[in-house]
């Protein structure tokens, strides 16, 4: 990884020696969400704020508070635990700053579960290059978790996390932009959920299965690429087109697509409408229903890491308000976004079927369910 | 390694671009400008969907968003 940090440093340096153009800042804005999730027996829902403003020319500061109420019964928790309820709690806060025509960006962020706790920081640097047309952004992150469990108040597992970043977007022509971006993510620790289990066929099981704990392997890496493309169209509208392909070292590959549409409606309206497609295949050590206890070292029963697909159709309205300024705001927009999520799994089975009597083990149907997703905000700009 | 040959590739990438005049002048980019033309339009809302898609797929990163994220699952 040094080799790599050292490549990072010798392409910043010519990218300082390249002709330079000023970058400008983030703009000065407020928002506020509102989000509500309700698919698989999970209800999530709670506020979002974020504001961002800047200091003299040269410095933009921002802070997000986040939070999360779940109310969970999703067909792991109804085959094995009970319904529950928690609170998330996230908060963020960094600054950009101007310096020698680059923008340096630092982070930092935090999350609170009852069993769970996050810190991450965060550093980026972004510049724009070859008259503006191009800009390359490079960004690292560092992670430290804590797992916990309910219940129990001897456990508590770390996890170091590490995320290296490259994005270059690219204006190609007047109506044109493109953007490549590669991610690296490292996870060292206790990976799996603390709650979830594992079934294996048991004869002396009165339902023919019984449960024991997962085992993740203590390490992870992935890579994911993503190319991006936005094109201006000539009577004001805009469509984006997306293809991002991820693979990590638990055999997981995955690609997804996305194409959307942005629509000005009379003045002030804009409708936003997408369509996106998600694909992978399941871990290695991934079984809906293990042949025997212990059946190998690592055993996972995740269905995020299982084999499935997902469809996403999304709609979006804003209204533009305050257009000519109003008071110390110089405009505002309402927004409501709705996206239905339709998921497919392809060996993750209902085992609440076999539970209840009505098939075999391993004989259940696949399991699928949609998801609602709805958003609500206000921004201002001032 | 994959990651260094990307980095090398860009390396490249810049050194030949070094003398490459800008074709669209900036006079040229009032489509470009326009909010509906950005990659990210409302931050607030690109983060909330990027958590949506990470709490229940397998792939993570290179989202379209700023970038950092909080770490938790």
């Amino acid at each position: 990884m040094h080799r790599l940090l050292r490549l990072v440093i010798v392409v910043l340096a010519l990218v300082s020696s390249a002709s330079l153009s000023a970058a400008v800042l983030p703009e000065e804005r407020a928002d506020a969400l509102y989000h509500a999730y309700d698919g698989g027996g999970v209800e999530i829902s709670g506020p979002s704020v974020l504001v961002r403003k800047s200091i003299g020319q040269s410095m933009s500061v921002y802070a997000n508070y986040y939070v999360d109420n779940v109310t969970s019964a999703s067909i792991d928790v109804e085959l094995y635990a009970s319904p529950y309820t928690e609170k998330r709690n996230e908060f963020r806060a960094g600054f950009d700053y101007l310096v020698d025509k680059a923008t340096l960006s630092v982070g930092y962020g935090n999350s609170e579960e009852t069993d769970y706790t996050a810190d991450t920081a965060f550093f980026g640097i972004s510049q724009d290059f070859f008259g503006d047309l191009s800009t390359l952004s490079m960004s690292f992150s560092v992670g430290s978790d804590e797992v916990r469990k309910t219940g129990d108040p001897t456990f508590a597992e770390p996890i170091d996390r590490h995320a290296y970043r490259v994005n270059l977007s690219q204006i190609l022509t007047k109506s044109l932009i493109m953007g490549l971006s590669w991610e690296l993510i490292t996870d060292k620790g206790f990976l799996n959920n603390p709650y979830r289990q594992v079934r294996y066929l048991d004869d002396n099981a009165d339902i023919g299965y019984s449960f024991q704990d997962e085992v993740y392997p203590g390490t992870r890496s992935s890579d994911a690429y993503a190319l991006r493309a936005k094109y201006f169209l000539p009577y004001r509208a805009s469509l984006h087109a997306e293809y991002r392909v991820f693979d990590d070292n638990w055999g997981i590959h995955a690609d997804n697509y996305e194409l959307g549409y942005t629509h000005p409606l009379y003045e002030s309206w804009l409708l936003d409408l997408k369509f996106r497609h998600y694909n992978q295949t399941g871990a290695t050590f991934y079984s809906d229903l293990f042949p025997r206890r212990n059946a190998q070292d690592y055993l996972a029963r995740d269905k995020e890491l299982s084999t499935f697909s997902s469809t996403t159709v999304g709609v979006g309205v804003s209204y533009e308000f305050a257009k000519n300024g109003w008071g110390f705001i110089d405009r505002g927009s309402v927004n409501v976004l709705y996206d239905l999520m339709q998921f497919d799994y392809k060996d993750f089975r209902n085992a609440l079927v076999s539970k209840e009597g009505l098939a075999e083990p391993g004989e259940e149907p696949r399991y699928s369910f949609d998801a609602n997703v709805l958003q609500f905000f206000i921004s201002i700009w001032y | 390694m994959r990651g260094q040959r990307l980095l090398l590739c860009t390396l490249c990438a810049l050194i030949a671009g070094c003398s490459i005049e800008p074709w669209v002048k900036p006079y040229e980019r009032a489509n470009l400008a326009d909010p509906i033309m950005s990659f990210s339009r409302d931050p607030v809302s690109a983060s909330y969907s990027q958590h949506v898609k990470e709490a229940r797929e397998g792939a993570r990163g290179a989202e379209g968003g700023g970038g950092g994220g909080c770490g938790c699952n």
